[in-house]
């Protein structure tokens, strides 16, 4: 081409930038609008949803007279109210929305009562006469194994021949480890506002991160086709991962009430309520049985794993799954056999979370690791090392996916350095020496997780893109926002495409009628997949300008340059505005829709094989904690991590769902604990008993760092990488530095179950003392 | 509508008045339903997530005292005759305080629902200490609740919130001063009544007239039975306006603290004259808590759990009780009969708790023992008071709370040491002796097993520390 070359217009990329939330300045001014505060109709009815008090019961007859009679009390809703179906089961037809004839958890919704007022419709919630004829219930997963009490079949993934592997190892350790659960804990409870619109069709504003699942459930349940609905969410306030399937509860409920009134109808939960009638990370029971050499190889390993799903299967399925892809974590496991329980009990029905079952499966593992190190007397660090996937060999997971992006060789070496972790775990050995109540521990422990939704059809997304006549922009995608940043990352990515400011970019909420189809903004590819949708809509937007700008300028397309806020062609330099303006006139269209699907991904849930994962993050933690040996209490005093975004597309974000995650990881592992009593009620339902981490618990001496200068090898959005859930398996570290804390010459390997609550801890001490 | 039944406040300068207002209703529910002011989230709506939190201000003897308080459990008849400051009242003519702009800047909201509570707890930190440290920091934070960010960013907010220029308060006691009232606000209203009597003698009057109503003071427990239990309390006598309940004075022999006082202003004078308590009342709940809830509230309430009555039983406190004009005064130690009950008759109240001054050859100290370290229930609270005579005890209290239906005296193991050496084994004898003064429950919590081994060890704890002078804690370790 003959084209004169000029110096390139200088803007800095947005992609890259620490480009603060897009909601920040609204965050800080109250003026953020989640679900609750949208303007209300004038009609407005209020839910509240009257709960099974049982654990497990046949429903004779259902009272309500009570609470329709209840001062501002207008309907109530049952399941014979329901014309279509009464499920909102994601994948299996398992969770009724109103129980009918058996209640299978204290909690389970059984009507719904819509009042004028929050407060009457939850006063006359309480006020149902419901005939019950207990059953035994199943209130623990070891009871549920031994009674064959499952949500889906038992699932096994054999490679190699771990038992004659385990039998003929020079060294065999087993145990059992109970793994608690996690309430999510976002700030912003379950919600949604129903508003009846004409012809029968139905707007939903719903706290989701699957808009799409709401919509085509609200449209079963109530009877109508997908098109009469529109989910929208703007932002939620928290969800990690326990409003992917279980919003749609919410939102049915709300819907229904809706359809039976006529009105518009909103259902809050009350914190308690949320807690009690919505599900959590699945508690484990994990046995291992491990043969490794000298050296600490394991040599073959054989793992049990039974995980409380409660009274449905719910995502349960893919989790378990997830569990089943994460025994490994960072390490070749050459000969393994997985053996996975989903146990039906009598509680809520265990949902996503943060991790999605990966946490529990590198638990796992790393309890095993932290055993065969603390068996042979070896520094852990040596045995996670000398089990570490190879590069070009030993690098084929248990699920046959070969591992081509390995670098936590790298980010060891770099951590174990910049942390000082030698000379501080020498240190450590001499402080424990000389003091008896306080000791301190340490630990690294690495992270590697999957990218991609194991079920390989989620992997797509949408966008939707407009250009207005003045230059403006509207992004739309699939993708809902949490909190995690996704929204403005997408608005950098699509900032880049045109070269214009971010500003001039208005972000739009989820709205299944712009984006049809989308996944759950989930498996922490929301960026990934999104992003990706997004840059190919502008692309497509932007190649329309260039051909019009070649066009209207009489220049070659390659000449057309689009930068700063302006469009350069040749000689011309027009405002970006200006352009469009030019464009629209020229009937330009100046809107788009974006598709993305994840390449490369395949796999045979049959036979467990494949490539479910498009590729990997990496990251690793050390951890310094100190703990009181008298009273069990602990706190975590400094904390080393090095986590791998790829090249981030935006650090600061990117940092904040590191430390978000590590901190989450923390609590799960050390003082959140949820607590059963011997009738299946939750005694752990409000902040007040269940404990996430506070201000100060976080350590007083927190180093987190990105790596830098490390792409994506697969073609990702900017060669980024997920950052979701990764993080908060970095966490490891703190439950094993504490296990590191209270373990000495006669008890190397203490019996420490997770959470390592002060209880848990005098616990472990006390069994170590006696053994 | 007589004045006597109008609320008046402070709001973004303005006077509101409000008539006829239903005495339980929250700040938070008035915000949100009636003034459409939906900056304040609901989180929890029992005062322990923090995303409600407001700051209310307060003529005091020294201009205006600011508090951050939970709006989700505060009764709005409460406000009255103070300035409400919600997260909606910072930002002055568009430009972002510089509480707001050291959150954006610093990326610390991540979802932002947890975010206007942080804002307003920052911003009664910003107001109240000019160059806080990382302990005043987490103290100030220790009510707000953030589950995405973990905190670094928030920190370095309240940090770095001092960098810009300093924004002023308007000086706002001319308008609280004209809302002062000279007669007590009495609130009718389908039915039932709020009184916020102004002193003791109405006060005792009105609880002598209604004996079944219900004693509001910070409203940290009764905002609850409103909220979560959905009670209807049908006659409410506040205490937060009783002058002369709300002081806290020392005289030669005590500490005199009217039941009204807050924990926030009880507190100080405490652990100045007894520094072994220290801990313990700075994990007494959070800011937002201690600066409604009352040490008289914690007292009547008499939880088995509640933090200050085990420390109050082994200094040998006193309770003055009230019915009408008759006072009388009652150890606490015999004040509590069983779970939730108590020496009170009808018609009687607490009026004044009474702390003897330390005598100098005792050491008195409270534990705590719960799963975190901030805003968190006792699973067990201990308190000592030990003299000692030549290496032998010669007087020992322990009393502990979350061991049995009330807080109590450990009368076993008291007796089982006293005399003896001060002494590893004596402390074992102790041991053996709390297994017979207490049969924990399993909640929770934690389990009965454990509860009584954390208590073994927690007096081993004890003893190690007088033996050494002081051994850290882990929460001081490294700080």
């Amino acid at each position: 081409m003959g084209a004169s070359v000029k110096p390139a217009l200088k803007r800095e990329s947005a992609v890259g930038s620490p480009i603060p939330h897009d909601s920040a300045h609204l965050h800080v001014t109250g003026r953020a609008s989640y679900t609750d505060d949208l303007p209300e109709p004038r009609d407005l009815l209020h839910v509240a949803v009257g709960m099974s008090s049982l654990a497990h019961a046949e429903v004779g007859e259902i009272d309500l007279s009570a609470v329709k009679a209840a001062a501002g009390v207008v309907d109530v809703c049952i399941a014979s109210d329901i014309v279509g179906t009464n499920n909102y089961g994601p994948i299996i037809e398992d969770d009724p929305i109103f129980a009918t004839d058996l209640v299978q958890y204290v909690g389970q919704p059984i009507f719904a009562v819509a009042a004028t007022t929050v407060d009457a419709a939850r006063k006359a919630a309480r006020m149902a006469n419901i005939e019950y004829r207990e059953l035994d219930a199943i209130l623990d997963p070891l009871d549920a194994v031994l009674k064959e009490s499952f949500v889906l079949p038992s699932e096994t993934l054999v490679r190699g021949d771990p038992d004659s592997a385990i039998a003929s190892a020079p060294h065999r350790t087993r145990r059992r480890v109970f793994l608690g659960g996690q309430d999510q804990f976002y700030l912003e409870g379950h919600i949604a506002m129903a508003i009846p619109q004409e012809d029968g069709c139905l707007l939903v504003y719903s706290s989701t991160q699957h808009p799409d699942e709401v919509q085509m459930l609200i449209a079963q349940t109530t009877n109508r086709p997908a098109n009469d609905v529109t989910v929208i969410c703007r932002r939620m306030g928290g969800a990690f991962g326990g409003k992917e399937s279980q919003a749609a509860l919410i939102a049915c409920v709300a819907a229904l009430a809706s359809d039976k009134t006529g009105r518009a109808c909103k259902l809050r939960l009350d914190r308690d309520d949320d807690m009690v009638m919505t599900g959590k990370r699945h508690d484990f029971v994990i046995d291992y049985d491990v043969g490794f050499d000298d050296t600490g190889l394991i040599l073959g390993i054989d793992f049990e794993l039974a995980s409380r799903c409660g009274m449905s299967a719910d995502l349960s399925g893919p989790v378990n799954d997830r569990a089943m892809f994460s025994c490994d974590n960072a390490y070749f496991l050459e000969n393994i056999r997985i053996l996975s329980h989903r146990c039906k009990t009598n509680t809520v029905s265990n949902t996503a979370f943060r991790g999605f079952g990966g946490p529990q499966g590198m638990f796992a593992i790393e309890y095993a690791i932290e055993d065969i190190a603390r068996n042979l007397g070896k520094d852990p660090l040596e045995i996670r090392r000398r089990n570490f996937y190879g590069k070009d060999e030993r690098n084929v997971t248990q699920y046959l996916q070969v591992i081509e992006d390995n670098v936590i060789d790298e980010i060891f070496d770099q951590l174990v350095s910049s942390s000082d972790y030698r000379k501080r775990r020498e240190d450590i050995q001499a402080f424990n020496a000389e003091n008896d109540i306080l000791k301190r521990g340490i630990a690294i422990t690495p992270v590697k997780f999957g990218i991609s939704f194991t079920n390989t059809l989620l992997n797509q997304a949408g966008a939707l893109v407009h250009l207005y006549k003045d230059g403006t922009i509207q992004l739309n995608h699939g993708g809902t926002e949490m909190g995690q940043g996704l929204y403005v990352k997408v608005a950098q990515v699509v900032a880049d495409e045109f070269q214009v400011d971010i500003d001039r970019i208005r972000i739009t909420a989820a709205d299944t009628s712009k984006v049809p189809n989308a996944s759950a903004t989930a498996a922490s590819s929301g960026a990934d997949m999104n992003g990706m949708a997004a840059k190919k809509a502008a692309a497509k937007i932007r190649g329309r300008l260039t051909e019009f700008a070649a066009r209207h300028f009489a220049v070659p397309e390659a000449d057309i340059q689009f930068a700063d806020n302006q469009v350069r062609a040749g000689d011309n330099t027009v405002s970006f505005a200006a352009l469009v303006q030019l464009a629209w006139a020229d009937r330009v269209p100046l809107s788009a829709t974006g598709f993305y699907k994840t390449p490369k991904i395949n796999y045979d849930r049959e036979t467990f094989s494949g490539r479910p994962f498009f590729y990997f993050a990496y990251g690793a933690a050390v951890t310094e904690v100190v703990v009181d040996r008298l009273t069990g209490e602990n706190r975590t005093l400094r904390v080393d991590i090095l986590h791998d975004c790829g090249d981030s597309l935006n650090p600061a974000i990117d940092l904040g769902q590191v430390e978000g995650g590590y901190v989450q990881g923390v609590g799960w592992l050390t003082s959140e604990e949820l607590w059963w009593n011997d009738r299946g009620e939750l005694g752990t339902h409000a902040p007040s008993t269940y404990k996430i981490p506070t201000c100060s618990d976080l350590a007083p001496d927190f180093r987190v760092e990105l790596m830098q200068s490390n792409p994506n090898p697969e073609d990702t959005i900017y060669r980024s990488k997920a950052v979701g859930e990764p993080p908060l398996m970095l966490a490891l570290s703190a439950f094993h530095a504490i296990r590191d804390a209270i373990s000495d010459s006669s008890c190397p390997a203490p019996d420490l179950n997770a959470p390592a609550t002060p209880e848990a801890i005098l616990k472990a001490i006390e069994a170590s003392r006696h053994e | 509508m007589t004045d006597s039944a109008t609320i008046r406040f402070l709001l973004d300068g303005e006077v509101v008045e409000i008539h006829d207002a239903d005495p339980t209703r929250t700040v938070l529910q008035y915000l949100r339903e009636d003034l459409r002011r939906k900056g304040s989230k609901e989180g929890c709506a029992e005062g322990d997530c923090g995303a409600c939190t407001v700051v209310v201000a307060e003529l005091d003897a020294d201009g205006t005292n600011l508090k951050a308080i939970n709006s989700c459990i505060q009764f709005l008849p409460t406000l009255d005759g103070k300035e409400l400051l919600t997260v909606e009242s910072l930002a002055a003519d568009g430009a972002l305080h510089p509480v707001q702009s050291a959150m954006v800047a610093n990326h610390g909201s991540q979802c932002g629902f947890c975010t206007p509570g942080f804002v307003m707890s920052l911003y009664a930190l910003y107001e109240t200490n000019e160059n806080p440290g990382r302990q005043d920091i987490d103290d100030a934070l220790s009510g707000n609740l953030c589950r995405c960010t973990g905190y670094r960013p928030i920190i370095a907010a309240a940090k770095d919130m001092y960098s810009a220029k300093r924004v002023n308060r308007p000086n706002r006691s001319a308008e609280l001063e004209s809302i002062q009232r000279e007669s007590s606000l009495h609130i009718e209203h389908n039915g039932r009544r709020f009184f916020a009597p102004l002193d003791a003698d109405e006060f005792a009057a009105l609880f002598a007239q209604y004996p079944t109503a219900t004693i509001l003071a910070g409203g940290t427990d009764v905002g609850l039975w409103v909220t979560k239990q959905h009670r209807e309390l049908t006659t409410i006598i506040y205490t937060g306006r009783v002058a002369d309940l709300r002081d806290v004075k020392v005289t030669d022999t005590h500490i005199d603290i009217g039941s009204a006082a807050t924990l926030t202003d009880a507190i100080p004078t405490i652990v100045e004259h007894y520094p072994g308590l220290t801990e313990m009342f700075r994990r007494f709940a959070s800011p937002p808590i201690r600066n409604a809830g009352t040490l008289g509230g914690n007292i009547a309430n008499g939880s088995p759990i509640g933090d200050s009555m085990a420390a109050l039983m082994v200094v040998d406190a006193t309770l003055v009780l009230r019915v009408g004009a008759v006072e009388r005064e009652i150890s606490l130690g015999d004040f509590y009969h069983d779970y939730m009950v108590n020496d009170l008759q009808p018609g009687e109240f607490v009026s004044r708790i009474k702390m003897p001054l330390p005598s100098d050859d005792a050491v008195v100290k409270s534990q705590k023992w719960s799963k975190r370290f901030d805003q968190d229930i006792s699973a067990i609270c201990t308190a000592y008071r030990l003299v000692l005579d030549d290496g032998k005890v010669k007087s020992f209290r322990m009393a502990c709370g979350g061991l049995a239906a009330t807080v109590r005296r450990a009368k076993e193991t008291e007796a089982a040491i006293t005399g003896l050496p001060w002494a590893e084994e004596t402390i074992e004898i102790a041991c053996v002796a709390l297994a017979k003064d207490f049969t924990p429950i399993s909640d929770m919590r934690a389990s009965a097993d454990i509860r009584l081994l954390a208590v073994q060890n927690l007096l081993r704890r004890f003893f190690a520390e007088s033996e050494r002078g002081d051994v850290e804690t882990v929460y001081t370790y490294g700080r």
